[in-house]
């Protein structure tokens, strides 16, 4: 991966870059394991009868007890509890369908062995939310901080990690940046 | 017919005025300042969802860079509501509140 370009102008813009295998394995792997985490908080709360019945979809009133899906799935308000556990419900479901849906606009442009990606600008948009749904969960596990070093000690256990996070802010950055200018 | 008294006429009701302590009082969409976003990403995501120029944009990430937090968006409560699910889908830490 060796940054992102842009090719072609007008309706035909495209931003472009090329990954290889382990580049596509890695990222590809971690889109579904956020998307597999985000399926099951839909899955412990299956939809009811009347949900069935009437097509709206409520979901959980209470903030989920993982704190990376809790960061997925931020809470509304602080103020208001009762505020917050309503407008939870009401919004969970298609926060959860929006990201498994940019997780999937992922893995469908993203060859499986690697190669070239070439996004419309509004798939740049989808892939920079799944980019940062996936450095969202990697950095909340990895609890990091804005002091972090670049690099932890070796035998610190999530020295290893902490260099995919890192490039998948080169990743998101670059992204952004080409998007910006399309 | 003149000294007839005539009906008395119904008794002026006084409309109830209900003073709302807060009748306009609009909520603000606030951004939370986040180790993980990134500086340009949030000042993208704030141009794209309030379609604001990009010096407004940045100033509102330096706000939530530098204070910790940012009033990004104001107004009813049902577009601020909106406003922070969209905040959510782009992953930025935001949350609802009226404001002070």
């Amino acid at each position: 991966m060796n940054g992102w370009k842009k090719a072609g102008r007008g309706a035909k813009v495209r931003l472009v870059a090329s990954f290889d295998e382990q580049e596509a394995v890695v990222l590809r792997g971690l889109i579904g394991e956020v998307r597999q985490m985000l399926a099951g908080r839909t899955a412990d709360n299956p939809a009811d009868e009347l949900a069935a019945l009437t097509g709206i979809r409520t979901g959980p009133s209470t903030r989920p007890d993982d704190r990376v899906l809790a960061r997925l799935l931020p809470d509304f308000t602080t103020e208001d509890a009762d505020l917050a556990a309503g407008l939870r419900s009401l919004h969970e479901p298609a926060l959860i369908e929006a990201k498994e849906a940019a997780a999937d606009l992922v893995l469908d442009t993203l060859p499986v062995t690697g190669g070239r990606v070439e996004l419309a600008p509004e798939q740049g948009d989808v892939w920079l939310a799944a980019l940062n749904d996936v450095r969202l969960a990697l950095g909340t596990a990895l609890d990091v901080s804005e002091d972090m070093p670049e690099q932890l000690p070796a035998d610190d256990p999530r020295a290893s990690h902490l260099g995919v996070y890192h490039w998948l802010t080169y990743v998101q950055d670059g992204l952004v940046q080409a998007r910006m200018k399309v | 017919m003149d000294t007839m008294a005539a009906p008395l006429p119904s008794p002026t009701v006084e409309p109830v005025v209900v003073e709302d302590v807060s009748p306009d009082v609009p909520w603000q969409a606030i951004v939370w300042n986040d180790p993980v976003n990134l500086m340009s990403y949030v000042t993208y995501v704030l141009q794209k969802l309030f379609g604001y120029p990009e010096a407004k944009a940045t100033a509102l990430m330096m706000d939530v860079h530098l204070k910790g937090k940012a009033a990004v968006s104001a107004g009813d409560k049902d577009k601020i509501e909106a406003d922070v699910a969209k905040l959510h889908a782009a992953g930025l830490w935001a949350t609802m509140q009226k404001s002070s």
